[in-house]
Protein backbone atom coordinates (compact mmCIF):
# COMPACT_ATOMS: atom_id res chain seq x y z
CA UNK A 1 0.00 0.00 0.00
CA UNK A 2 2.66 2.35 0.93
CA UNK A 3 4.53 1.66 -2.46
CA UNK A 4 1.06 2.50 -4.52
CA UNK A 5 0.30 5.28 -2.34
CA UNK A 6 4.00 6.85 -3.13
CA UNK A 7 3.57 6.31 -6.70
CA UNK A 8 0.79 7.87 -6.81
CA UNK A 9 2.20 10.90 -5.24
CA UNK A 10 5.15 10.44 -7.90
CA UNK A 11 2.78 10.75 -10.80
CA UNK A 12 0.68 13.53 -9.47
CA UNK A 13 3.67 15.29 -8.58
CA UNK A 14 5.25 14.98 -12.25
CA UNK A 15 1.78 16.07 -13.73
CA UNK A 16 1.85 18.97 -11.57
CA UNK A 17 5.65 20.00 -12.77
CA UNK A 18 4.86 19.47 -16.24
CA UNK A 19 1.78 21.40 -16.34
CA UNK A 20 3.00 24.37 -14.56
CA UNK A 21 6.46 24.47 -13.58
CA UNK A 22 7.87 25.01 -17.41
CA UNK A 23 5.68 28.19 -17.89
CA UNK A 24 6.45 29.99 -15.13
CA UNK A 25 10.30 29.55 -15.39
CA UNK A 26 10.08 29.96 -19.20
CA UNK A 27 8.60 33.59 -17.93
CA UNK A 28 11.66 34.08 -15.77
CA UNK A 29 14.01 33.30 -18.44
CA UNK A 30 12.99 35.07 -20.58
CA UNK A 31 12.31 38.74 -18.22
CA UNK A 32 15.63 38.03 -16.00
CA UNK A 33 15.54 41.87 -14.58
CA UNK A 34 11.30 41.67 -13.55
CA UNK A 35 11.04 41.09 -9.90
CA UNK A 36 7.35 40.62 -10.91
CA UNK A 37 8.30 37.31 -13.35
CA UNK A 38 9.34 35.67 -9.85
CA UNK A 39 6.66 32.85 -9.60
CA UNK A 40 4.29 34.04 -7.05
CA UNK A 41 1.31 30.91 -6.95
CA UNK A 42 2.35 28.67 -3.99
CA UNK A 43 3.09 25.45 -6.18
CA UNK A 44 5.51 27.21 -8.57
CA UNK A 45 7.23 28.56 -5.68
CA UNK A 46 7.33 25.45 -4.00
CA UNK A 47 8.85 23.60 -7.08
CA UNK A 48 11.44 26.12 -7.57
CA UNK A 49 12.23 25.55 -3.97
CA UNK A 50 12.32 22.09 -4.21
CA UNK A 51 14.49 21.76 -7.31
CA UNK A 52 17.18 24.37 -6.03
CA UNK A 53 17.13 21.92 -2.29
CA UNK A 54 18.06 18.79 -4.32
CA UNK A 55 20.15 20.44 -6.41
CA UNK A 56 22.08 21.89 -3.58
CA UNK A 57 21.91 18.64 -2.12
CA UNK A 58 20.01 19.46 0.93
CA UNK A 59 17.33 16.66 1.01
CA UNK A 60 17.20 13.35 -0.51
CA UNK A 61 13.55 13.41 -2.21
CA UNK A 62 12.95 9.85 -0.94
CA UNK A 63 13.09 11.50 2.72
CA UNK A 64 10.91 14.39 1.51
CA UNK A 65 7.94 11.82 0.39
CA UNK A 66 8.72 9.39 3.44
CA UNK A 67 8.01 12.30 5.58
CA UNK A 68 4.42 13.06 3.68
CA UNK A 69 3.53 9.53 3.67
CA UNK A 70 4.14 8.84 7.34
CA UNK A 71 1.93 12.00 8.34
CA UNK A 72 -0.27 11.40 5.96
CA UNK A 73 -1.65 7.61 5.64
CA UNK A 74 0.57 6.30 9.48
CA UNK A 75 0.69 8.60 12.18
CA UNK A 76 -2.65 10.35 13.57
CA UNK A 77 -5.32 10.36 16.24
CA UNK A 78 -6.17 6.74 15.98
CA UNK A 79 -2.79 6.17 17.92
CA UNK A 80 -4.20 8.52 20.65
CA UNK A 81 -7.39 6.50 20.79
CA UNK A 82 -5.84 3.33 21.39
CA UNK A 83 -4.16 4.82 24.55
CA UNK A 84 -7.59 6.69 25.92
CA UNK A 85 -9.01 3.13 25.17
CA UNK A 86 -6.05 0.80 27.16
CA UNK A 87 -6.44 3.79 29.75
CA UNK A 88 -10.23 3.72 30.33
CA UNK A 89 -10.17 -0.94 30.57
CA UNK A 90 -6.86 -0.80 32.49
CA UNK A 91 -6.91 1.31 35.45
CA UNK A 92 -3.16 0.41 36.01
CA UNK A 93 -2.37 1.99 33.04
CA UNK A 94 -4.37 5.03 33.50
CA UNK A 95 -2.48 5.56 36.68
CA UNK A 96 0.98 5.53 34.79
CA UNK A 97 -0.34 7.69 31.76
CA UNK A 98 -1.11 10.17 34.45
CA UNK A 99 2.24 9.77 36.53
CA UNK A 100 4.09 10.01 33.02
CA UNK A 101 2.62 9.96 30.03
CA UNK A 102 5.52 9.26 27.81
CA UNK A 103 6.52 6.08 29.88
CA UNK A 104 2.76 5.06 29.32
CA UNK A 105 2.39 6.42 25.77
CA UNK A 106 6.01 4.03 24.71
CA UNK A 107 4.37 1.10 26.13
CA UNK A 108 2.34 1.12 22.86
CA UNK A 109 5.24 2.00 20.84
CA UNK A 110 4.41 5.98 20.48
CA UNK A 111 7.16 8.40 21.24
CA UNK A 112 8.74 11.48 19.91
CA UNK A 113 6.91 13.63 22.16
CA UNK A 114 6.91 14.78 25.89
CA UNK A 115 3.92 14.51 27.34
CA UNK A 116 1.68 15.11 29.68
CA UNK A 117 -1.75 13.58 29.88
CA UNK A 118 -4.84 15.44 31.33
CA UNK A 119 -8.02 13.99 32.78
CA UNK A 120 -11.70 15.41 32.34
CA UNK A 121 -13.68 14.33 35.18
CA UNK A 122 -17.58 16.01 35.62
CA UNK A 123 -16.06 18.60 37.76
CA UNK A 124 -13.10 19.58 35.53
CA UNK A 125 -12.57 19.95 31.56
CA UNK A 126 -9.29 20.19 30.09
CA UNK A 127 -8.58 22.66 26.34
CA UNK A 128 -5.32 22.09 24.48
CA UNK A 129 -4.02 25.33 22.49
CA UNK A 130 -0.66 26.28 21.19
CA UNK A 131 -0.78 30.34 21.52
CA UNK A 132 2.33 31.00 20.29
CA UNK A 133 2.70 28.51 16.65
CA UNK A 134 1.15 25.15 16.36
CA UNK A 135 2.96 22.71 18.75
CA UNK A 136 0.75 19.14 18.96
CA UNK A 137 1.41 15.67 19.72
CA UNK A 138 2.05 14.59 16.08
CA UNK A 139 3.01 11.14 18.04
CA UNK A 140 -0.31 10.66 19.62
CA UNK A 141 -2.26 12.62 16.87
CA UNK A 142 -0.61 13.01 13.91
CA UNK A 143 -0.73 16.31 12.03
CA UNK A 144 -3.09 18.77 13.57
CA UNK A 145 -6.51 20.39 11.99
CA UNK A 146 -6.53 23.87 9.88
CA UNK A 147 -8.53 25.70 12.97
CA UNK A 148 -6.19 24.12 15.57
CA UNK A 149 -3.60 26.41 13.56
CA UNK A 150 -6.28 29.36 13.07
CA UNK A 151 -5.03 32.70 14.85
CA UNK A 152 -9.13 32.49 15.72
CA UNK A 153 -8.78 29.85 18.34
CA UNK A 154 -5.07 30.73 19.32
CA UNK A 155 -5.85 34.14 20.43
CA UNK A 156 -9.70 33.03 22.11
CA UNK A 157 -9.05 29.68 23.91
CA UNK A 158 -6.96 31.22 26.41
CA UNK A 159 -8.96 34.33 27.06
CA UNK A 160 -12.93 32.65 26.52
CA UNK A 161 -12.60 28.95 26.52
CA UNK A 162 -16.09 28.49 27.33
CA UNK A 163 -16.98 30.37 24.12
CA UNK A 164 -14.49 28.46 21.88
CA UNK A 165 -16.10 25.30 23.49
CA UNK A 166 -19.98 26.61 23.31
CA UNK A 167 -18.88 26.99 19.55
CA UNK A 168 -17.84 23.19 19.44
CA UNK A 169 -21.17 22.71 20.81
CA UNK A 170 -20.17 21.76 24.39
CA UNK A 171 -22.14 23.42 26.99
CA UNK A 172 -20.15 23.01 30.18
CA UNK A 173 -21.61 23.82 33.48
CA UNK A 174 -20.67 27.41 35.47
CA UNK A 175 -19.10 24.96 38.48
CA UNK A 176 -16.85 23.11 36.43
CA UNK A 177 -13.32 23.90 36.19
CA UNK A 178 -11.91 24.61 32.61
CA UNK A 179 -8.33 23.93 32.46
CA UNK A 180 -6.53 25.42 29.13
CA UNK A 181 -3.04 24.14 28.33
CA UNK A 182 -0.64 26.21 26.30
CA UNK A 183 2.00 24.26 24.11
CA UNK A 184 4.94 26.73 24.91
CA UNK A 185 7.74 24.49 25.77
CA UNK A 186 8.19 20.73 24.54
CA UNK A 187 6.08 19.21 26.20
CA UNK A 188 2.94 18.01 24.73
CA UNK A 189 -0.65 17.52 26.07
CA UNK A 190 -3.21 14.95 25.16
CA UNK A 191 -6.94 14.98 26.97
CA UNK A 192 -8.28 11.93 28.72
CA UNK A 193 -11.52 11.97 28.03
CA UNK A 194 -14.81 11.01 30.24
CA UNK A 195 -15.66 7.18 29.72
CA UNK A 196 -19.20 7.71 28.15
CA UNK A 197 -21.86 5.58 30.10
CA UNK A 198 -23.47 2.75 28.53
CA UNK A 199 -20.05 1.34 27.05
CA UNK A 200 -19.52 -1.22 30.04
CA UNK A 201 -20.03 -4.10 27.75
CA UNK A 202 -17.39 -2.78 24.72
CA UNK A 203 -14.39 -4.03 24.18
CA UNK A 204 -11.16 -2.18 23.78
CA UNK A 205 -11.55 -2.22 20.44
CA UNK A 206 -14.91 -1.33 19.86
CA UNK A 207 -14.02 1.65 22.82
CA UNK A 208 -10.97 3.25 20.74
CA UNK A 209 -13.39 3.79 17.61
CA UNK A 210 -15.54 5.83 19.80
CA UNK A 211 -12.23 8.14 20.56
CA UNK A 212 -12.81 11.25 18.43
CA UNK A 213 -9.42 13.67 17.94
CA UNK A 214 -11.51 16.29 18.80
CA UNK A 215 -12.20 14.74 22.50
CA UNK A 216 -8.63 14.20 22.77
CA UNK A 217 -7.81 18.04 22.25
CA UNK A 218 -11.01 19.21 24.46
CA UNK A 219 -13.41 20.62 22.05
CA UNK A 220 -15.74 17.38 22.39
CA UNK A 221 -16.73 14.64 24.44
CA UNK A 222 -16.78 10.90 23.35
CA UNK A 223 -20.44 10.34 23.10
CA UNK A 224 -22.01 6.62 21.92
CA UNK A 225 -22.11 5.47 18.62
CA UNK A 226 -25.66 6.65 17.04
CA UNK A 227 -28.08 4.51 16.93
CA UNK A 228 -28.17 1.81 14.57
CA UNK A 229 -24.12 2.34 13.70
CA UNK A 230 -21.72 -0.50 14.55
CA UNK A 231 -18.39 -0.88 14.66
CA UNK B 1 9.16 39.67 20.12
CA UNK B 2 6.26 41.24 20.42
CA UNK B 3 5.15 39.80 17.35
CA UNK B 4 1.49 38.81 15.52
CA UNK B 5 2.18 34.97 16.14
CA UNK B 6 2.03 35.83 19.84
CA UNK B 7 -1.92 36.00 19.75
CA UNK B 8 -2.79 34.64 22.82
CA UNK B 9 -5.89 37.18 23.98
CA UNK B 10 -6.50 38.92 21.13
CA UNK B 11 -10.22 39.69 20.26
CA UNK B 12 -12.06 39.99 17.20
CA UNK B 13 -9.59 37.56 15.02
CA UNK B 14 -13.46 35.77 14.09
CA UNK B 15 -14.98 32.42 14.01
CA UNK B 16 -13.11 29.39 14.26
CA UNK B 17 -13.83 27.13 11.55
CA UNK B 18 -13.94 23.60 11.65
CA UNK B 19 -13.80 22.18 7.76
CA UNK B 20 -16.35 19.40 6.66
CA UNK B 21 -14.14 16.80 5.51
CA UNK B 22 -10.34 17.55 6.92
CA UNK B 23 -7.44 16.83 4.59
CA UNK B 24 -4.36 16.71 6.03
CA UNK B 25 -3.29 18.48 3.15
CA UNK B 26 -5.37 20.68 0.63
CA UNK B 27 -3.04 20.77 -2.07
CA UNK B 28 0.44 18.88 -3.53
CA UNK B 29 2.84 22.07 -2.71
CA UNK B 30 1.19 21.91 0.93
CA UNK B 31 3.10 18.58 1.28
CA UNK B 32 5.98 19.37 -0.78
CA UNK B 33 6.38 22.23 1.67
CA UNK B 34 5.84 20.49 4.88
CA UNK B 35 8.60 18.19 3.67
CA UNK B 36 10.94 20.30 2.79
CA UNK B 37 10.50 22.62 6.21
CA UNK B 38 11.13 19.13 8.30
CA UNK B 39 13.70 18.03 6.76
CA UNK B 40 15.92 21.52 6.47
CA UNK B 41 18.64 20.95 8.40
CA UNK B 42 17.88 23.31 11.72
CA UNK B 43 16.62 22.84 15.10
CA UNK B 44 12.32 23.85 15.21
CA UNK B 45 13.37 27.15 17.61
CA UNK B 46 15.13 28.67 14.44
CA UNK B 47 12.12 27.56 12.42
CA UNK B 48 9.84 28.89 14.14
CA UNK B 49 11.76 32.45 14.75
CA UNK B 50 12.15 32.92 11.03
CA UNK B 51 7.91 32.35 10.63
CA UNK B 52 7.74 35.09 13.57
CA UNK B 53 10.08 37.84 11.43
CA UNK B 54 7.31 37.79 8.48
CA UNK B 55 5.86 41.11 8.51
CA UNK B 56 2.83 41.18 10.92
CA UNK B 57 0.30 42.29 8.13
CA UNK B 58 1.08 39.35 6.04
CA UNK B 59 1.69 36.58 8.72
CA UNK B 60 -1.93 37.50 9.91
CA UNK B 61 -3.23 37.12 6.35
CA UNK B 62 -1.33 34.00 5.12
CA UNK B 63 -2.19 30.20 5.28
CA UNK B 64 -0.51 28.47 7.50
CA UNK B 65 1.78 26.85 4.82
CA UNK B 66 2.04 29.76 3.05
CA UNK B 67 4.01 31.27 6.46
CA UNK B 68 6.27 28.17 6.22
CA UNK B 69 6.85 28.13 2.18
CA UNK B 70 7.80 32.20 3.30
CA UNK B 71 10.29 30.97 5.66
CA UNK B 72 12.10 28.41 4.22
CA UNK B 73 14.08 30.37 1.85
CA UNK B 74 15.29 32.87 4.14
CA UNK B 75 16.12 30.42 6.36
CA UNK B 76 18.02 29.26 3.30
CA UNK B 77 19.97 31.91 3.05
CA UNK B 78 20.50 32.94 6.58
CA UNK B 79 21.95 29.65 7.38
CA UNK B 80 24.56 29.86 4.05
CA UNK B 81 22.99 27.31 2.62
CA UNK B 82 21.42 29.00 -0.66
CA UNK B 83 22.06 32.26 -1.82
CA UNK B 84 19.42 35.27 -2.49
CA UNK B 85 20.12 34.92 -6.13
CA UNK B 86 19.75 30.83 -5.86
CA UNK B 87 16.45 31.49 -4.38
CA UNK B 88 15.62 34.24 -6.85
CA UNK B 89 16.96 31.95 -9.86
CA UNK B 90 15.95 28.76 -8.90
CA UNK B 91 19.63 27.76 -10.04
CA UNK B 92 22.17 26.06 -7.95
CA UNK B 93 24.89 27.90 -9.04
CA UNK B 94 27.27 28.13 -6.07
CA UNK B 95 27.18 24.21 -6.40
CA UNK B 96 26.33 21.89 -3.75
CA UNK B 97 26.07 23.00 -0.07
CA UNK B 98 28.02 21.04 2.21
CA UNK B 99 28.28 20.57 5.74
CA UNK B 100 24.33 20.31 6.42
CA UNK B 101 22.74 17.21 7.24
CA UNK B 102 20.36 15.25 4.80
CA UNK B 103 17.66 13.79 6.21
CA UNK B 104 17.31 10.15 5.45
CA UNK B 105 14.28 7.26 4.78
CA UNK B 106 15.77 5.87 8.00
CA UNK B 107 15.57 8.98 10.38
CA UNK B 108 11.87 9.43 9.23
CA UNK B 109 11.23 6.24 10.39
CA UNK B 110 12.50 7.03 13.86
CA UNK B 111 10.28 10.30 14.30
CA UNK B 112 7.27 8.70 16.13
CA UNK B 113 9.22 5.90 18.31
CA UNK B 114 10.00 6.32 22.01
CA UNK B 115 13.31 8.06 22.48
CA UNK B 116 15.81 6.28 24.80
CA UNK B 117 18.39 9.05 24.83
CA UNK B 118 19.35 10.27 28.35
CA UNK B 119 17.15 13.20 29.84
CA UNK B 120 18.87 16.53 30.66
CA UNK B 121 19.74 17.07 34.05
CA UNK B 122 20.28 20.79 35.69
CA UNK B 123 19.52 22.39 39.34
CA UNK B 124 15.91 23.28 39.88
CA UNK B 125 15.88 26.43 42.02
CA UNK B 126 11.33 26.81 42.26
CA UNK B 127 9.65 23.69 43.20
CA UNK B 128 5.70 22.07 43.17
CA UNK B 129 3.39 24.47 44.45
CA UNK B 130 5.86 27.76 44.70
CA UNK B 131 4.09 31.02 43.84
CA UNK B 132 6.04 32.40 41.02
CA UNK B 133 5.53 35.52 38.92
CA UNK B 134 6.50 35.44 35.12
CA UNK B 135 8.93 38.11 34.31
CA UNK B 136 7.70 40.90 32.24
CA UNK B 137 10.58 40.55 29.26
CA UNK B 138 10.28 41.82 25.78
CA UNK B 139 12.97 40.47 24.01
CA UNK B 140 13.55 41.77 20.06
CA UNK B 141 14.30 38.05 19.25
CA UNK B 142 12.90 34.91 19.67
CA UNK B 143 10.99 33.57 22.85
CA UNK B 144 8.21 31.42 24.12
CA UNK B 145 7.23 33.88 26.95
CA UNK B 146 3.59 34.66 25.65
CA UNK B 147 3.13 37.80 26.38
CA UNK B 148 -0.23 37.16 28.08
CA UNK B 149 1.59 35.89 31.32
CA UNK B 150 4.16 38.54 31.62
CA UNK B 151 3.87 40.19 34.61
CA UNK B 152 1.24 37.65 35.92
CA UNK B 153 1.57 35.64 39.24
CA UNK B 154 0.79 32.09 39.54
CA UNK B 155 1.60 28.66 41.06
CA UNK B 156 3.96 26.13 40.17
CA UNK B 157 1.74 23.19 39.22
CA UNK B 158 4.10 20.79 38.04
CA UNK B 159 8.02 20.37 37.66
CA UNK B 160 8.76 19.16 33.97
CA UNK B 161 12.02 18.19 32.25
CA UNK B 162 14.75 20.44 31.89
CA UNK B 163 15.31 21.86 28.49
CA UNK B 164 17.10 23.96 26.28
CA UNK B 165 16.23 27.73 26.22
CA UNK B 166 15.04 28.62 22.89
CA UNK B 167 14.95 32.08 23.09
CA UNK B 168 17.68 33.75 20.73
CA UNK B 169 18.92 35.78 22.92
CA UNK B 170 19.67 34.02 26.65
CA UNK B 171 21.17 36.63 28.15
CA UNK B 172 19.99 37.33 31.31
CA UNK B 173 17.95 34.30 31.74
CA UNK B 174 20.20 31.79 33.20
CA UNK B 175 22.03 28.64 31.91
CA UNK B 176 21.16 27.22 28.48
CA UNK B 177 19.61 24.13 30.11
CA UNK B 178 17.00 24.63 33.14
CA UNK B 179 13.77 23.50 34.01
CA UNK B 180 10.85 24.23 32.40
CA UNK B 181 7.58 24.25 35.04
CA UNK B 182 3.93 24.27 34.16
CA UNK B 183 2.55 27.27 35.86
CA UNK B 184 -1.20 27.36 36.63
CA UNK B 185 -2.48 31.04 36.17
CA UNK B 186 -6.03 31.77 37.70
CA UNK B 187 -8.09 33.67 34.56
CA UNK B 188 -8.90 36.58 36.46
CA UNK B 189 -5.04 36.82 37.10
CA UNK B 190 -4.89 37.40 33.39
CA UNK B 191 -7.98 38.40 32.17
CA UNK B 192 -9.81 40.18 34.97
CA UNK B 193 -13.51 39.58 36.54
CA UNK B 194 -14.77 39.24 33.09
CA UNK B 195 -12.96 35.57 33.48
CA UNK B 196 -14.94 32.66 35.16
CA UNK B 197 -13.31 32.44 38.42
CA UNK B 198 -13.14 28.71 37.63
CA UNK B 199 -10.85 28.67 34.51
CA UNK B 200 -7.45 28.41 34.69
CA UNK B 201 -4.20 28.50 31.72
CA UNK B 202 -1.47 26.61 32.37
CA UNK B 203 1.61 27.51 30.51
CA UNK B 204 4.94 25.74 30.28
CA UNK B 205 7.93 28.20 31.72
CA UNK B 206 11.98 27.94 31.13
CA UNK B 207 13.01 28.70 34.90
CA UNK B 208 14.66 32.39 33.33
CA UNK B 209 11.57 33.67 32.88
CA UNK B 210 10.13 33.42 36.46
CA UNK B 211 10.73 34.73 39.36
CA UNK B 212 9.69 34.38 42.87
CA UNK B 213 5.88 35.99 43.99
Amino acid sequence: MTTTRRDLLTTALSATAAATVAPGFAGAQEHDHDHQAVPSDPALRTKALESLMVAKGLVDRAALDALIDTYEHKVGPRNGARVVARAWVDGTFKQRLLADGTAAIAELGYGGDTMLVVENTAKVHNLVVCTLCSCYPWSTLGLPPVWYKSTAYRARSVINPRAVLREFGLELGDDVEVRVWDSTADLRYLVLPERPAGTEHMSEAELTALVTRDAMLGVAKVGLPREGTHS
Amino acid sequence: MNGAHDVGGMQDMGPILPEHSEPVFHTEWERRVFALFNAVDVEWPYRRAQIELIPPADYLRMSYYERWLTALPQILIKTGMATPVEIETGKAVGGVATGHHVLTVAEVATWDVPDTSPKLTATAHFHAGQRVRARNLNPVGHTRLPRYVRGKAGTIERDGDVEELQDSDIQGLGPKQQHVYTVRFAARELWGDQASPHDYVYVALWEGYLESA
